[in-house]
Parts: C-alpha cells; structure tokens; sequence
C-alpha cells in the first residue's frame, strides 16, 4: 500500500470501506454463485440418478445380461429380461455414422471458415453454422421422417428408411455444427507467425495448412470429434425418430435400431415408480452419464494438451 | 565478379496501397549485390511494406494493390506469371519476432530445404544440410545435442539464428530482414548482427531497423524513407556523417521518429 491510503481505514482488495466496497463484494458473491452453480448442478444430478438406479444398477440387475442380451423384455411377467446389447449396439452404430458424416464435413467447413474465407463470407459463414446448432433436435428428427426416410426408400429400394442410415445421416448434420465451431476455434488459435513464417519459405496454402496449421491444432480437433461423439451419444429425440426403434442387433446400416437414450424417452412416462423397469431406465441412465464423461474427460485432457505445449 | 557490380533489387516507381491508404509513393531504389543495405525511417515511413512486397508476402493480407516494378536479379517479381514458391527461395525473410515452426530444431531447417525439394531426401543428405546451416549461423556447436527438442524451446536468439538458418538450404540470394534484433536483449543482438554481417557477400541483404546505432555499425549502405518516400540512399558512413537532407539529419540525430 503506498502513501495515498495512509490514515485511512484499508481492507484487503479495496481502497476504502465505502458502499463501492460493498458492491464490489455483492458483485464477487453472484457471480462466485454463478461459477460454482455448474458444479451443484451436476453434482445433484448424479446424485438424483445414482440414488434412482445405482443401487439397482450394482446389485440386483445381472451386468451379464445387460451388456451381453439383446433381449430387452421390461414388461414381461413375471421374469422381465433387462438386456442392454442392442441398444448399446444401436447407439454405437448410429453414433459411429453420423461421425463418419461430421467429421468430414465439420473439418473442411472449419478450415474452409478459418483458413479461406475472408470478410464478409466468413461472418456470414459463422452466423449460419452457429444457426445451424440452434436448430431443436426434434426439428431434425421430423427431416429424418418425412425426408431422408421417403430418400432412402427410393434411393436404395428398401422396405424401411427409418435405419442406422438415416439417424446416422441426421445426427451426423446436427452434430456438425458445433463441431465446426470448435475445431475453428482450435485453427484460429494457432498463431499467425506460424502461417507467415512457412508462407515466407515458399510453402503454398494448402501445405501451410496440412504440415504446419493442422499438427498444431491437433489437440483442438480431436477434442472436436470427441464432443461431437458426446454429442452423438446423448442425443435422444432425433435419433428416437430416425431409427426406426425397434430393438435389434443390427448386421447393416438398412436396419432399424434403437438407441439408450431413445428408450429412457419412449419408456420412462409408462413406468411405476421405483418399479424394476423404472430403476433399469435408470441404469442406462447412468451408463450414459459414465460414457459422455468419459468423452469429455477426454476431450478436456486434450485440450489442455494443447494448452500446455504452448 | 561482373555480378557483384549489378544490382540485386531493383525498385522503379513502386506504389502500394493498403485498401486506400497509400503506404508507398514512387519509390525508385537500387540495392547492390552482397551488401548489407538498411532501411532507415520512423514508424509508419513504409520501411516494413517496402521489404514485405519484396517476396510479396503483404499479398497474404488480400487489400494490398501494387503498381510499378520490383526486380530481384532481373526478374519482375510482381509479374502475373511469377510462382510466389520460386520468389521465396530466392528471397529469404526474417522477422521481427522470431517465428520458429511448431517442428523440433531439425524439422525447421529443413522445412523449406524439403519443400522445394519436393519430399525428404536421405538422412545422410539432410544431416549435412542441418550441420551446413547450423554452423553457418554459428549454432551448430551450441545446438547440436538439441537437434531433436521444439525449436520453442531455445532462447529468442538461438531461435533468431534458426530462422536465419532454415533460409540458407534452398540458397537464397536476397535476405529480408524485419527488425530482426527488436526482441532480443543486446548481447543477442550483438551476435545475430555478427552473423548478419558475416552473411553479406554470399547474400545481398536487406534489413529495416529503428536502431541507428544497428545501421550505423551493420550496413554498407542506408536508406532513409519517410512517409512511404525515400528520401536519401547514401553510403551508410556518409548519410551519418554528412547527410544531404534536413529530415534525414534531423531523423538520425534523434529529433523525430
């Protein structure tokens, strides 16, 4: 503290004890509430789901069935059969699809936003992609209904369009945008000198981008794809509309699916509370949780990866 | 040597506009052959603009518009045919702040050695390239042991050096070199100037600097810009001893800029 506060009554972080100092610790204390909030809320949500189903989920229900039996029998009396295969199966393969449409397309539009349009087309550009993001799921899922399902019929000559295609095609155009948009933020925080500097040694753009822009954003992008996978995962509504959902373990992308999330959805509304079924929903609930953890564990990891070598 | 005699770069009534901003005007300048020339002026005088449209690498910015010629060896350099690649092999740059590839020590003096190249060549071949550069900027010694760490990871100077040094490979004839002592502390300066002035004779070198003193003991020739004109093309002892100009008196005594 230098001569200008000396005499005066001084507290930590403020000059003088006057009502700015007040506000100025209102102010700290909302938004100190702000920033911890994620954390309450997340954490009551896992303790919600865990007290609904993790009793269950670690005792009474049969791991054995439930990652290896496609039969999923919630209803059946008096032994209902809790099988989870099918539906892992199904999200994975839907999941898997849409990512090989996302990622494609979510890395040529972000390097083409990012590396090649100027001015104004790259504002526009950014604005659409980030409308794109906005549009609610249940939009999407009535596209793959009344649009990529008559397509496919026609296109491919099959029975049902309502497939591992179609949802994969869907999902992969919702998770695109935001996908886009961060792996765009990875490309713009590679410094300029870099793309300068291999200019000036005669490399050309696209060489700039493949050996110096794309192995330094590496980290950035990968952290992309994994959340647009945590993405894939957890989406319910379009995916439920999409697939056909109908539980099946699936031998080609023409067939009908279901996923996890689809069946909490369809199926929690009809249950008793605390019912067997009720509690089963539950489980996946919480395999869903563990599984977009991990996802955006390991992207967060990645990220920081790229942080960090700076 | 006939060559020694002729010109490396030459400028006849460049003008250079920034969207409307008119950043160079007429500027007439002829740079001799394996000379150290230095471009002297304050901010803002069009120093740096002028040594970026040399290699064009102001182009990058895409509001740039150019009129009048620049010859590098002959070669109209701003010519609708010229392959900007070639233009970067002949002419080298380097930068104020030293800009290293995220690659390690190695992978960045061969970087531009590779792609003009076309690929990799044998790793016998290209460990005489590295040792060739390294020493000709006097870091092999110094790094050698370190060929495999990020370039990031070496002092500002060892990393000027390095971008001295992944010039070298492709055998450039012309060295731009934007203030590139202004991040370095002065014992780094002074070694990186030994290494500039070393360099002269096998490169025609073309360095912009705010420091005097710099252009005063690392050049043979100066030139003195001001508001995107040059005003005074001398020979660096006579334009700080005797300078012909008023401004160019007044710049270098330190009462502006």
């Amino acid at each position: 503290m230098s001569e200008f506060n000396r005499g005066r009554r001084t507290v930590p972080g403020a000059d003088t004890l006057g009502s700015s100092w007040w506000w100025d610790r209102i102010a700290q204390g909302v938004v100190f509430l702000g920033g911890i909030s994620a954390i309450v809320f997340i954490v009551a949500i896992f303790i919600f789901v865990a007290q609904q189903g993790l009793g269950f989920a670690i005792f009474e229900l049969d791991k054995g069935v439930f990652l290896t039996s496609p039969e999923w029998r919630p209803t059946t009396e008096p032994e209902p059969v809790f099988g989870g295969l099918a539906l892992i199966v199904g999200t994975a393969s839907v999941t898997g699809l849409a990512m090989l449409v996302a990622v494609p397309f979510s890395l040529g539009a972000a390097i083409f936003i990012g590396e090649f349009a100027t001015g104004r087309a790259r504002e526009y550009l950014k604005v659409l992609v980030e409308l794109l993001a906005a549009i609610p799921s249940v939009v999407w899922g009535f596209i793959g209904l009344t649009v990529v399902n008559p397509l496919i019929i026609d296109l491919f000559n099959v029975p049902v369009g309502l497939t591992i295609l179609n949802a994969g095609v869907i999902l992969g155009l919702m998770a695109a945008p935001i996908m886009t948009t961060i792996a765009e933020d990875a490309l713009k925080a590679v410094p300029d000198s870099y793309r300068e500097a291999a200019e000036a040694l005669g490399a050309t753009r696209w060489q700039v981008i493949r050996q110096v822009v794309l192995p330094s954003a590496k980290n950035g992008l990968v952290a992309a794809i994994l959340l647009g996978v945590g993405r894939g995962f957890g989406e319910t509504m379009a995916v439920l509309m999409a697939s056909g959902h109908s539980v099946n373990l699936p031998t080609s992308p023409f067939d009908s699916v279901r996923a996890l999330t689809a069946t909490i959805a369809a199926e929690l509304g009809e249950t008793a509370r605390g019912s067997e079924h009720y509690k089963a929903l539950f489980s996946i609930g919480i395999l869903l949780f563990l599984v977009t953890f991990t996802i955006n564990l390991l992207a967060d990891v990645a990220v920081r990866g790229r942080r960090k070598r700076r | 040597m006939a060559e020694s005699r002729k010109a490396a770069i030459e400028v006849s009534g460049l003008n250079l506009w920034y969207g409307d901003f008119q950043a160079l005007e007429d500027v007439n300048l002829s740079i001799k052959h394996g000379q150290v020339t230095a471009l002297i002026g304050p901010s803002g005088c069009g120093k740096s603009t002028l040594l970026r449209a040399i290699n064009r690498i102001n182009e990058r910015l895409g509001y740039v518009r150019t009129t009048g010629s620049i010859e590098v060896h002959g070669q109209d350099v701003l010519a609708e045919e010229v392959e900007l690649t070639q233009l970067r092999k002949e002419v080298g740059m380097v930068f104020q702040r030293p800009n290293p590839l995220p690659l390690s020590v190695r992978d960045n003096v061969l970087y531009a050695y590779r792609l003009h190249r076309g690929g990799r060549s044998s790793r016998r071949e290209e460990d005489e390239v590295v040792e060739g550069a390294l020493t000709q900027v006097l870091l092999w010694d110094q790094i050698r042991e370190r060929l495999d760490h990020p370039a990031i990871d070496l002092s500002l100077e060892e990393q000027q050096k390095l971008c001295i040094a992944r010039l070298l490979p492709v055998k450039p004839s012309v060295l731009l070199m934007d203030e590139p002592c202004s991040a370095l502390d002065p014992e780094a300066t002074e070694a990186v100037e030994d290494l500039i002035w070393q360099l002269r004779g096998e490169y025609s070198i073309l360095i912009v600097t705010h420091n005097m003193a710099q252009a005063r003991r690392a050049s043979d020739e100066s030139v003195f810009m001001l508001m995107g004109k040059v005003v005074e093309h001398a020979l660096t002892g006579q334009m700080f001893v005797t300078p012909k100009n008023k401004e160019t008196a007044d710049y270098i005594e330190g009462r502006y800029g």
